[in-house]
């Protein structure tokens, strides 16, 4: 289980949220909304342990992330705004490299297929720079599809620049790993609606500072 | 955490090879200033001789300089950084991995490349030996050293400057025990003091380096 407590995040000499709490629970997705710069970003960042909260904690399985650190980043997939893929790479190099660092055990018929996943394969040779942003997207995304050991997946607007079909297999992809007992952290501004999903909202616009 | 060391080594490198003219400026930005200064204080052997060591070290240091931005920013820049701090393995031996990858792709081809430069200078070969020697254990120390200020000026404005101001302090004492053996060599006092010193640097840095870069890392990345 995740758990945030009184969260407080202070960005500059703004304060973005303050007492924010929540948990996610095994088989459970939370969707984060909020308007530009409410702190969705710094949220998912603090929940990765990229971030230090001004005040409060985040704790996995009860104990502090700080206190865990490489522990809990081995239970973690985190897609943020930056897609994290090398423009000179190939898709299959750089989901190579993903997954090598990570140790997530994928040989190379089965990137392939998580390329596949996202119908971005027939660009798996070329390198990254030559793509759109959707497909360099669909490239970032292509990692959770190897992901499904990993139970918790904090993913920053994972929706942006995907087109239609790529939306439905991104949805298709959270349906299966939360049905599977995994924990789904996420923002995005489309409505989300994710079929047999327990869906957990939560308005950061309700914990600013103008709240 | 040998298989996030390859990994990330070979990463780099590959990444380097696909970016050939970056990886050649600091090679070209070597030999031009290198072989600007026979030219420009004249064909004096004697001259020569004396200041070479000198101005071999300060163009390899410039040329490090020239190279540190490219050490963490574009990982900075499109997310891999955070990726890698994210992947259940310690930073520091990423870190390593990175500098290990930038001294080969820097320090080591400008030690390969200086004794060819050195025979314009007309030296030795004994003292051509002992600058190769000095370069090898001192170029590692500058991409250490220079990983330091590359992280605390990441996503700085002019971190550039920002960092050759860092780093240069810490860059003098190789500087003057690098040449410096050379010309001990010279004067027939031999340099293996001054080697003996370097390696001295190269472990000490080795060993504070890959934690203080991390650190420097993790605050650039809050």
């Amino acid at each position: 289980m995740l758990e945030a407590l009184d969260l407080e995040c202070v960005r500059g000499e703004r304060r973005l949220f303050s007492g924010l709490s929540f948990t996610v629970s095994s088989g459970q997705l939370v969707h984060l909304s909020g308007e530009n710069g409410s702190g969705k970003t710094s949220l998912m960042r603090i929940l990765c342990g990229l971030h230090t909260p001004y005040n409060g904690s985040v704790r996995w399985k009860g104990r502090p992330i700080a206190s865990l650190d490489e522990d809990y980043h081995r239970d973690l997939v985190y897609v943020g705004h930056l897609n994290g893929i090398k423009d000179e790479l190939t898709p299959l190099e750089n989901l190579a490299i993903a997954t090598t660092l990570s140790g997530i055990s994928a040989d190379a018929d089965r990137r392939f297929d998580a390329l596949s996943a996202f119908g971005v394969a027939a660009c798996a040779d070329l390198p990254v720079r030559y793509l759109s942003q959707g497909q360099r997207r669909r490239v970032a995304l292509s990692r959770l599809a190897l992901a499904d050991d990993r139970p918790l997946w904090i993913l920053d607007e994972p929706f942006n620049a995907l087109d239609s079909t790529a939306v439905a297999q991104l949805r298709q992809l959270l349906s299966a790993h939360v049905g599977g007992g995994g924990m789904v952290v996420l923002t995005t501004h489309l409505d989300l609606a994710v079929e047999g999903v327990e869906t957990q909202g939560l308005n950061l616009d309700l914990h600013g500072s103008a709240a | 955490m040998i298989r996030t060391f390859n990994c990330v080594f070979r990463r780099d490198l590959m990444l380097a090879l696909r970016r050939k003219s970056e990886a050649l400026n600091t090679l070209v930005f070597f030999v031009i200033v290198t072989s600007l200064f026979p030219l420009g204080v004249g064909a004096e052997p004697n001259l020569l001789r004396e200041i070479a060591p000198g101005i071999l070290w300060v163009a390899a240091l410039l040329a490090a300089l020239l190279s540190l931005g490219r050490l963490f920013e574009p990982d900075f820049a499109d997310g891999t950084l955070e990726q890698m701090a994210l992947i259940g393995e310690p930073l520091p031996v990423i870190v390593l991995a990175k500098i290990a990858a930038h001294w080969v792709m820097t320090g080591l081809p400008l030690t390969l490349l200086a004794p060819v430069i050195a025979l314009q200078f007309d030296l030795r070969a004994d003292i051509i030996g002992l600058l190769f020697l000095t370069l090898l254990v001192g170029t590692p120390v500058l991409s250490l050293l220079g990983a330091i200020a590359a992280a605390l000026t990441l996503g700085l404005r002019g971190g550039g400057v920002l960092s050759a101001l860092l780093v240069l302090p810490l860059y003098i004492p190789l500087l003057i025990f690098g040449a410096g053996a050379a010309g001990a060599a010279g004067a027939g006092l031999g340099g293996e003091a001054h080697l003996l010193l370097l390696g001295a640097f190269l472990l000490i840095s080795a060993a504070i380096s890959p934690w203080a870069t991390a650190s420097a890392l993790h605050i650039a990345l809050d």
